[in-house]
């Protein structure tokens, strides 16, 4: 008997490692600022160089940080996504153009369709860097104390705004 | 005219050298120090790679920002404690033992205890099997007594 069961022990154990090793992302490292107060910055606006913005003034609201780029191939698919997000309404989208020229992120928007209340512009990367920014896009959802709730690592698409943004973003609402 | 063209040819390499440069501090000990500190951490984009090897965007950008924060003064502990902060323990190649990477300090002891015992219960059973008296003192005397026929035969 012994000698059918362990071989099927170890196959169960190797196969359900196998089942959740593969199916991780390796690019997704968990981030250290969930549960962290957001970094702050005060960045120029991307349409307007004279203009700042500071995320003092996100202050009292749920917001989400879409960090993106003209450069980045993912940010166009999530592009569509954002702009239907933006369109109803639910959650102020703030965008931060990271290492990006001010044209080319200009053109994109001019283009394309402008998903943002408002983009600053972060042209060294500097305030990307210090929301630990390493792959382009990703997003942030921070609540109304200007805590960091969630990191998403890649694009936004329907499934994971659907199953995690937005059921996070409505719970901080009620708070 | 073919000097000028052969002079131009031979200086035409040092404009590839000028592009490589950016990325050198000016000081060469503040740039052995970063190259040192960069060895210790993982390119996240890349993964396997170090900072210190890799040539992807954002080691580029990690290298710069530890060439900044040594000149003005930070000491690599500091640096290294602003890029867990930001980026996680999953950027150290040596992460500190404690309570979250625990699994990957002591997994490999877990798996070869484990190992051991599955040997020693196998070594066990083995010699269990062996010691068993391979012949009864029936069967011996059977062989015994079809070897006398076979002589007697003979």
């Amino acid at each position: 008997m012994m000698r059918f069961i362990l071989p099927l022990v170890i196959f169960l154990v190797l196969s359900s490692f196998l089942y959740v090793g593969l199916s991780l992302d390796p690019r997704e490292v968990p981030s250290p600022l969930i549960g962290r107060t957001a970094p702050a910055f005060s960045l120029p606006l991307l349409q307007d160089s004279n203009k700042q913005f500071s995320s003092q003034d996100m202050k009292g609201q749920v917001w989400l940080l879409n960090v993106w780029a003209s450069w980045c191939t993912a940010c166009k698919d999530e592009h569509p996504v954002l702009m239907d997000l933006a369109q109803r309404n639910i959650v102020p989208i703030l965008g931060l153009n990271y290492k990006d020229k001010r044209e080319e992120g200009e053109a994109v928007l001019r283009k394309s369709g402008d998903p943002y209340m408002l983009t600053v512009f972060d042209a060294d990367g500097k305030i990307g860097f210090d929301y630990g920014v390493y792959g382009v896009p990703e997003t942030y959802v921070i609540d109304r104390q200007g805590v960091i709730r969630d990191k998403v690592i890649g694009a936004v698409n329907p499934q994971n705004l659907r199953e995690r943004i937005l059921p996070l973003v409505e719970e901080l609402k009620k708070k | 005219m073919k000097r000028f063209l052969s002079i131009l040819l031979l200086v035409l390499p040092v404009f590839a050298i000028a592009d490589e440069a950016r990325d050198m501090a000016d000081n060469p000990v503040i740039e052995r120090r970063m190259i040192n500190l960069a060895e210790k951490v993982r390119c996240l984009v890349c993964q396997s790679e170090n900072v210190a090897s890799s040539r992807s965007d954002w080691s580029n950008d990690v290298r710069q920002i530890m060439r900044d924060k040594m000149i003005a003064g930070a000491s690599d502990q500091e640096i290294m404690d602003l890029l867990v902060e930001r980026f996680g323990k999953s950027v150290l190649f040596d992460p500190p033992v404690d309570k979250e990477t625990i699994p990957l300090w002591g997994g490999p002891f877990v798996l070869l205890l484990l190992g051991v015992g599955v040997l020693l219960f196998q070594l066990r059973r083995r010699r269990a099997i062996v010691t068993e008296p391979s012949l009864t003192p029936e069967a011996a005397h059977q062989a015994a007594v079809l070897l006398e026929e076979e002589e007697g035969k003979s």
